[in-house]
C-alpha cells in the first residue's frame, strides 16, 4: 500500500487540512507552477463525471504533468471483465499518481491498499469525495477567514448528499453550528446526528426552507434535491419548489455571508442569485482546481512555496 | 447426587462450552472442524441452568489459536474454551472479540467493492459490547443482527 494516499476526508487532520489551505492559496496566486514536469498521472474515470475530471485534468496541466486515461468504463478494460486491482496493477506501472472516480463503494480504499503509487480518491459511489471538502473548506476559509465558529446552513439532499456528509464531518474539526434544512425523506441520517452529537456540535433542524434558516449563517450550502432519489413521487412534486433559493431571501441575511453549491446546479437555486456578491458558488468550482494542485502535491511530496 | 457427564471426557484437548444451541454448528463451520482428522465429539441442546440449551465441542488433542479462536466470537460471544491436559482442565479462557474481523463476515452492501471483486472483506470492530461493525472499505456500519457470514 502507499502510505500517502488520499481517500476519505477523516484520513487528514486539522493540521493536514491547514497545511492543504495553505498551499492552495498558494496556487491561488500562482496557479501555474512547473511542479508535476516529467510526471504522468492518470485519470480512471470508471463512472463519468466531466466536471471533478477537467478539474483534475486542469490541476495537472497547470503543474505542467502529463495526463493519461478514460473517462468513462465503456473505454477502460472493465467492460471486458478485468478486475479492478489487474486495472490499478497495470496503470501504476505507468502512472505516477491515480485519479479515480468509481461507482462501487470502498474501491478507492482498496486501490490505495494495492497500489504502489499514491492514490486520489474523485468519488467512490455515494461514499467519500474528499478534494471536494477541502475545496469546500478552503472556500469557506477564503471568504471567512477563519473556520472556527462559523454557523453553516446546509439546505436540499441531507440523506444522500454524499458532499454534505464529508463536509460535516470536515467542519468537526472546527466547533460549527449547523443548520439542516430537508425534506422529511431526505432528512440527516441518524448515524450524522450521533456524530454531531458526540462531537458536541449543536444543530437545528428545520422541513421549512425560509429566510429564518439563512439569517444567523455565515455559509449557506446549498444542495439538488434529485428525483431519482424519492421513492414517492408525489413526495418530489410537492417538495421540489421548496427548497429554492431566491434572491429576496437572502435580504436579511448577514454581510459576510456566502452562498455555496457543489455544482451542477438545476433550479435550486435562481438565476437572480448569481448577480448577488453573496453568491459564490462558481468563485467555489474554480477554488477546486487550486485545492486539486495542492493535494496532488501533497501526495507526491512536493513542496509548494 | 452424582452429577451425569453430558458429553464424554476428553483426555487432551480442548472443549468449547456454552455455545448457544443455534449456533453450534456455526462455530463448527468457522473452525473449520469438518476439516480435521480429530476425534470430535459435538453436545447440542444439553441441559443449561444458564442458557436453558446450550451446545458443547470437544476435539481431542487440538489446542486452537487465539486468531483462529477468536473468530466464533461473532456468533457465540461468551463461550468459555476449557483447555484439558491429563483429563484436568489447565486453563480456561473467554472468547474474545478481536478489533478487526478478515474473511468470515459479509458486506450487507451491494455496491461495495467487497462483492464485486475478488477479494478478502474486512471489519473493524466499532462496538464490542453491541458487536457492531464497519467495513473498512465501504464504511457501512453493520449492527449484531445483520451480521451475515461468508
Amino acid at each position: 500500500m502507499h502510505p500517502k494516499s488520499l481517500v476519505n476526508i477523516d484520513d487528514y487532520s486539522r493540521e493536514d487540512i491547514f497545511r492543504i489551505l495553505q498551499s492552495a492559496a498558494r496556487f491561488k496566486q500562482q496557479p501555474d507552477r512547473a511542479l508535476l514536469q516529467g510526471k504522468v498521472c492518470a485519470t480512471l474515470f470508471f463512472e463519468p463525471s466531466t466536471r471533478t475530471r477537467l478539474s483534475f485534468e486542469t490541476a495537472v496541466n497547470r503543474l505542467r504533468g502529463r495526463i493519461i486515461g478514460f473517462s468513462d468504463a465503456a473505454t477502460s478494460s472493465s467492460t471486458k471483465g478485468e478486475s479492478l486491482k489487474d486495472t490499478i496493477m497495470m496503470v501504476s506501472n505507468y502512472a505516477d499518481l491515480i485519479i479515480m472516480r468509481h461507482h462501487l463503494e470502498g474501491s478507492a480504499r482498496y486501490a490505495s491498499e494495492i497500489s504502489p503509487v499514491p492514490v486520489v480518491n474523485a468519488g467512490d459511489g455515494s461514499n467519500q469525495h474528499p478534494t471536494q471538502t477541502l475545496l469546500d473548506l478552503f472556500t469557506i476559509y477564503e471568504t471567512q477567514g477563519t473556520l472556527e465558529n462559523l454557523t453553516v446552513t446546509i439546505v436540499g439532499d441531507l440523506k444522500y448528499g454524499r458532499a454534505v456528509h464529508s463536509l460535516i464531518q470536515g467542519l468537526s474539526h472546527f466547533s460549527p453550528t449547523f443548520n439542516f434544512v430537508a425534506p422529511e425523506e431526505l432528512h440527516i441520517p441518524d448515524k450524522y446526528r450521533t456524530f454531531c452529537d458526540e462531537k458536541k456540535i449543536p444543530y437545528n433542524e428545520y422541513t421549512d426552507f425560509t429566510s429564518e434558516s439563512i439569517r444567523n449563517a455565515d455559509i449557506l450550502y446549498m444542495t439538488r434535491v434529485q428525483k431519482e432519489r424519492f421513492t414517492d413521487l408525489m413526495e418530489y412534486e410537492k417538495v421540489k419548489n421548496v427548497y429554492v433559493l431566491h434572491n429576496d431571501m437572502l435580504a436579511d441575511s448577514k454581510e459576510n455571508l456566502r452562498v455555496l453549491h457543489p455544482l451542477p446546479r438545476v433550479k435550486e437555486i435562481c438565476q437572480d442569485v448569481d448577480d448577488n456578491p453573496k453568491a459564490y458558488y462558481f468563485q467555489q468550482a474554480r477554488n477546486g482546481v487550486y485545492t486539486r494542485q495542492a493535494v496532488i502535491c501533497e501526495l507526491m511530496g512536493i513542496e509548494v512555496e | 447426587m452424582r452429577k451425569e457427564l453430558q458429553v464424554a471426557a476428553l483426555e487432551n484437548g480442548t472443549a468449547i462450552d456454552h455455545i448457544p444451541s443455534e449456533a453450534v454448528f456455526k462455530v463448527v463451520s468457522l473452525l473449520q472442524l469438518q476439516k480435521l482428522n480429530n476425534r470430535i465429539t459435538i453436545g447440542n441442546n444439553l441441559k443449561s441452568n444458564k442458557m436453558g440449551t446450550k451446545g458443547i465441542i470437544k476435539v481431542s488433542d487440538k489446542f486452537f489459536r487465539e486468531d483462529e479462536i477468536n473468530r466464533i466470537a461473532l456468533v457465540a460471544p461468551n463461550v468459555i474454551l476449557n483447555i484439558i491436559r491429563n483429563f484436568e482442565v489447565v486453563e480456561k479462557k473467554k472468547v474474545l472479540l478481536p478489533d478487526e474481523i478478515f474473511e468470515i463476515v459479509k458486506c450487507n452492501n451491494p455496491k461495495c467493492i467487497t462483492n464485486n471483486e475478488p477479494m478478502k472483506t474486512r471489519f473493524h470492530v466499532v462496538d464490542k459490547e453491541k458487536v457492531e461493525l464497519k467495513c473498512h472499505y465501504c464504511e457501512l456500519k453493520i449492527k449484531k443482527e445483520d451480521i451475515e457470514l461468508i
